[in-house]
């Protein structure tokens, strides 16, 4: 579901932030992308949605070599990706549903659809009945969660999150990763960067450590190895 | 209806009250901008409808061609209807009429209040004269007309009294050249100032923006609100100068109508007829989307999420 061969990522100014990373996540599969800060998580992240093309190398994200597809191509292939950011980059100025609904306008959905999925989304992260709710009125970790019901509404089949715990309790946190461990068991595949070992020794996953833009340990699901 | 087209009006719906929505969070600033578009366009549009009340005028002169022709004042009476009759049996003459000496000094004396200095003279100055109505008021007929009595030797002159609505007409072509000019300039104007108000508003919207194309919003649909945004300045601006037109015309109606009554008429100002009102709406709303057009290929695209 996505591939990486070999791939560099040169900054104009010369920073190398990623140096010949190879990996393969499968359909379905849920892993952690973890390592310290500088260690180039986001910009893995970014190669995957499209908002940074590799350098070298290829990155291939459900089935489409990130490198030869144009500008034009860019939106639909973002449409099948959902993204979850540390910050939320939710629109203050709309309600919750209108954030949650704003993937799905993209699609061009009915309104009932739409109203359909909206309510779907936020009775997963549960923050049913705050859709008139103004973003701001909500606590740090109720709009990471609109955040979340926004990336899973139109129900894509890759999810990456970059830090979505940050700023979140240890509890908000638990709570959120189950979440997204309740996604990967209806077959999304997921990719979540995070800094927070303790939290992953909880989970059953994979995990890429990554230093200074290599991977350094790409550990299968310990569950799956013994 | 087919599932593709209710998608695309779908979009479109959207985009039409987001962009409204965007309209209606800055009232002032909205109404700023549609009245500076209002007033570029009122300009070149109540100058037009000016020069065409102005064209009314003169077009009103047109069956009023009639012609004098002065005979010598040697010829007799009997050769003076002799000659109107000549004129009278042309195809392109309506009727001719034959003025004497003594009609045109009592015409004069009553007209002009020189009577005392007329009984000065001995004797009548003035030659007959024949006063000719065309049956059209093309003026190859008139001139027609004029260069055959130019011919008969008794003709001393033909005043064509028409040259100078002729002289007029030409001024008001020209009038009407330089407002094309001017209707286009401001109209380059009036896509800039909406150029720049979409321009500000994408601006003000980057994080917006951003956020869209992160979650898979084409350019089309990123673009459509800010041309809609055009499209109702534009329109909204054109409503306005309409509005402006109307309190002037208002305002100049009075006044008009007094100039009017000391020529003895009864002009009355036209204001936007029906069709000129639906070419400023559709021009205003138009310009206003290639404004938006323009501001939204230039900077649109440098919105890109990091």
């Amino acid at each position: 579901m996505i591939r990486f061969e070999n791939v560099s990522k040169r900054y104009p100014g010369g920073r190398e932030a990623l140096r010949g990373v190879s990996f393969h996540l499968e359909r379905g599969e849920m892993a952690f992308l973890t390592g310290p800060s500088g260690a180039g998580k986001s910009t893995l992240l970014k190669l995957v949605t499209l908002i940074e093309k590799p350098t070298r190398g290829t990155v291939i994200v459900n089935g489409q070599n990130t490198s030869r597809l144009s500008r034009r191509a860019i939106p639909r292939f973002r449409q099948r990706i959902g993204v979850v950011f540390q910050d939320h980059k939710l629109l203050y100025d709309r309600s919750v549903f209108d954030n949650v609904a704003l993937p799905l306008v993209i699609l061009g959905l009915g309104p009932r659809e739409i109203e359909r999925r909206v309510r779907a989304a936020l009775d997963l992260v549960g923050l049913l009945g705050h859709e008139r709710d103004a973003p701001i009125t909500l606590s740090t970790g109720e709009q990471q969660r609109v955040g979340i019901a926004r990336a899973v509404a139109s129900r894509p089949d890759i999810l990456v999150a970059d830090e979505p715990t940050g700023n979140l309790d240890p509890e908000l946190s638990l709570e959120i990763m189950r979440l997204f461990e309740r996604f990967n068991e209806v077959g999304v595949t997921l990719l979540i960067a995070t800094h927070d070992l303790d939290l992953i020794e909880r989970f059953d996953k994979r995990r890429l450590r990554l230093v200074d833009g290599l991977i350094e340990s790409d550990t299968a699901a310990p569950g799956r190895a013994a | 209806m087919t599932r593709s087209l209710r998608r695309y009006l779908s979009l479109h719906a959207q985009s039409f009250a987001s962009a409204a929505a965007s309209l209606a969070r800055q009232p002032i600033a909205t109404l700023m901008t549609a009245l500076v578009i209002a007033i570029a366009l009122a300009l070149p549009a109540g100058l037009r409808v000016l020069v065409g009340n102005a064209s009314s005028i003169v077009g009103s002169w047109d069956t009023a061609v009639d012609f004098s022709a002065y005979l010598a004042a040697a010829v007799a009476p009997e050769r003076a209807r002799e000659i109107a009759e000549d004129i009278r049996r042309r195809a392109d003459v309506e009727a001719v009429r034959l003025v004497t000496p003594d009609e045109a000094l009592a015409d004069f004396r009553a007209r002009s209040g020189f009577g005392e200095a007329l009984d000065a003279l001995g004797e009548n100055p003035l030659p007959y004269t024949l006063v000719v109505r065309p049956a059209s008021g093309a003026a190859g007929d008139v001139e027609g007309i004029a260069a055959a009595l130019r011919e008969i030797d008794e003709v001393e002159l033909v005043q064509l009294d028409t040259e100078w609505v002729e002289r007029l007409r030409a001024l008001l072509g020209l009038a009407a050249r330089v407002l094309d000019v001017i209707t286009a300039l401001l109209a380059v104007g009036v896509a800039l100032v909406v150029g720049n108000t979409i321009r500000l508003e994408i601006l003000n919207r980057a994080a917006e923006i951003e956020v869209i194309k992160l979650v898979g919003g084409t350019d089309a649909f990123i673009r459509r609100p800010f041309l809609y945004l055009g499209l109702f300045y534009g329109f909204a601006g054109a409503v306005g100068a309409a509005v402006l037109i109307a309190v002037v015309l208002e305002l100049l109606a009075e006044p008009t109508a007094a100039v009017a009554a000391l020529y003895g008429s009864d002009f009355r100002l036209a204001g936007l007829s029906a069709g000129d009102a639906a070419v400023l709406f559709a021009g205003g709303a138009l310009l206003g989307l290639a404004g938006a057009a323009l501001a939204t290929a230039r900077h649109l695209r440098a919105i890109e999420p990091r």
